[in-house]
This record gives C-alpha cells, sequence and structure tokens, in this order.
C-alpha cells in the first residue's frame, strides 16, 4: 500500500490503473471467494451476504419478499457481472470507465462483506487489531480496500 | 443523470384513490419516502458520489444529505410514488447503501 501514489488516475480515454503485482494477486483472489460467497452463501445464515441484500421494507415481511423477488435476481446478477469484469482486467494497466465503475463496486461489496464478518462500527481503530489478535490480517485487508476504494472514488469525481 | 428529480413527483402523480375490482380501496401513487440509513463501513465520499451518480444532485446537495446520514443516522433521499421508489431502494441496494422505503407520515 502506497500513501503517495493513487492507484487510479484519469488517462485520455478512463483511468490507468496503478497497482503493484502483489495488490493485483490480493484482489484476484479477494474476487474469488466474493464469487464463491455470491454463489453459495445464505442470506438467512450468513449475515455478511444478508448486508449485500438489505430489505426494502423492513417492518413488512410480505411485501419484502415480494421486492426481493423482483430484484434479488438482478442484484445478484449484477454483483456477479461485476467480479467477472475485475477479474478480467485486474492485470490490466488501462481502465474504461465502466470496468472502473465494476472494480468499485466488487471493492465496495468486498469491504460490506469484511466488514461486517469483523463487527466494525464507526469506532474500530487499528489499535484494536494488535500484533496477536487473530483478525488483524482481515482487518489489514479491510483497510487496504477501504484505501483502493477511496481512491477509486477520488478518481471518479475528478473533474 | 436526470434533473426531472428536481420537480416534486407529489405535485405530478394523480391524487384520486381507484377502486380495485377486489374491493379494497388500492394504495394512493404517493407518496413514499427512501431513506438511506447510516453504516459503519460506505465510505462519505462514496456514499456522496452515489448520491450524485443516482439521482443526478449536485455535489452540494449529496453532501449535505450524506453529512444528514453520518450524523443524524439516515436521510430521505428521494420520494416518489412506491413503483418509483421501489426501484430507486433497488439502484441504492446495488450500491450497498442501506436503504428502506416508507409511506411519508
Amino acid at each position: 500500500m502506497s500513501d503517495l501514489e493513487a492507484p487510479l488516475a484519469r488517462d485520455p480515454d478512463g483511468f490507468s490503473l496503478r497497482l503493484s503485482d502483489g495488490e493485483r494477486d490480493l484482489v484476484r483472489g479477494l474476487c474469488g471467494q466474493l464469487r464463491q460467497l455470491l454463489h453459495d452463501a445464505d442470506p438467512v445464515s450468513d449475515p455478511s451476504i444478508a448486508r449485500l441484500f438489505p430489505p426494502a421494507y423492513p417492518d413488512d415481511p410480505l411485501r419484502n419478499l415480494e421486492f426481493e423477488s423482483a430484484n434479488g435476481g438482478s442484484l445478484l446478477a449484477g454483483r456477479l457481472a461485476a467480479v467477472d469484469i475485475v477479474e478480467t482486467t485486474v492485470d490490466a494497466a488501462h481502465l474504461s470507465e465502466d470496468e472502473t465503475l465494476a472494480w468499485l463496486g466488487s471493492v465496495n461489496s468486498l469491504r460490506l462483506v469484511l466488514g461486517t464478518r469483523l463487527g466494525l462500527t464507526e469506532g474500530s481503530t487499528e489499535t484494536d487489531y494488535p500484533e496477536a489478535h487473530p483478525d488483524r490480517d482481515a482487518y489489514g485487508i479491510y483497510r487496504y480496500l477501504t484505501w483502493l476504494e477511496g481512491g477509486i472514488v477520488e478518481a471518479l469525481s475528478a473533474e | 443523470m436526470t434533473s426531472a428529480r428536481s420537480v416534486p413527483r407529489a405535485a405530478t402523480a394523480p391524487a384520486e384513490i381507484r377502486r380495485p375490482a377486489g374491493g379494497e380501496l388500492a394504495e394512493p401513487d404517493v407518496p413514499w419516502i427512501v431513506i438511506v440509513w447510516n453504516d459503519p463501513i460506505n465510505l462519505m465520499t462514496y456514499v456522496t458520489w452515489v448520491l450524485q451518480t443516482l439521482f443526478g444532485y449536485p455535489r452540494e446537495k449529496a453532501e449535505r444529505l450524506m453529512m444528514d446520514v453520518h450524523t443524524k443516522g439516515k436521510a430521505v433521499v428521494s420520494s416518489g410514488t412506491r413503483g418509483e421508489a421501489e426501484r430507486d431502494v433497488a439502484r441504492l441496494h446495488a450500491k450497498g447503501l442501506w436503504a428502506t422505503m416508507q409511506r411519508d407520515v
């Protein structure tokens, strides 16, 4: 992780992607895990997957069921399609605007899953995860994804 | 992105209540509100970007709504018929925001 260089920078027809080989391997591995989760995990028993599919009507189970059956499929398909694009472009030096949006979506999904699993609160900091903490590595990955997502948003928001 | 969002939907939606075949009163078309709730994970800059891109809000408005979410715990980000609200909620869910909808009581 480098604080000096942004992960993405605008170029004439999209964005240049400036990640190290190690970072690209990390993103590739995480995308594989996310795909597996999206395919296999059950939102009922896995809160981190449930976080990706929130209820539209928290107080109306019947309407919520209708909403899920109308929208759940395309929500899942959209997330899987974004993961596909990231995996296809993970070694690229250049991303189109659409590919960049897929990166943003997948990195955001990964942070939601990881952050939910870690039980993060707004007050969570690195000091909550000292050297011997079993989730220290996971928190490190979360922090890396936070940096990456912040950089993507910044690049997309730049005039 | 659309600028039509600046027109209040309540002003354009039909106010009459139709009686469906079942005999029950159909729900009026308006108003429903879409709420984004605070969560400890989504980045503030990301939430602002989502509100700008999904709704075409200027950066200042998107930032104000984002700060409401952050400091007050929630913000109403759009309103309209039930169908319009459902569409907005689905688009917000696709971006990973915690969005719900309810009648504007």
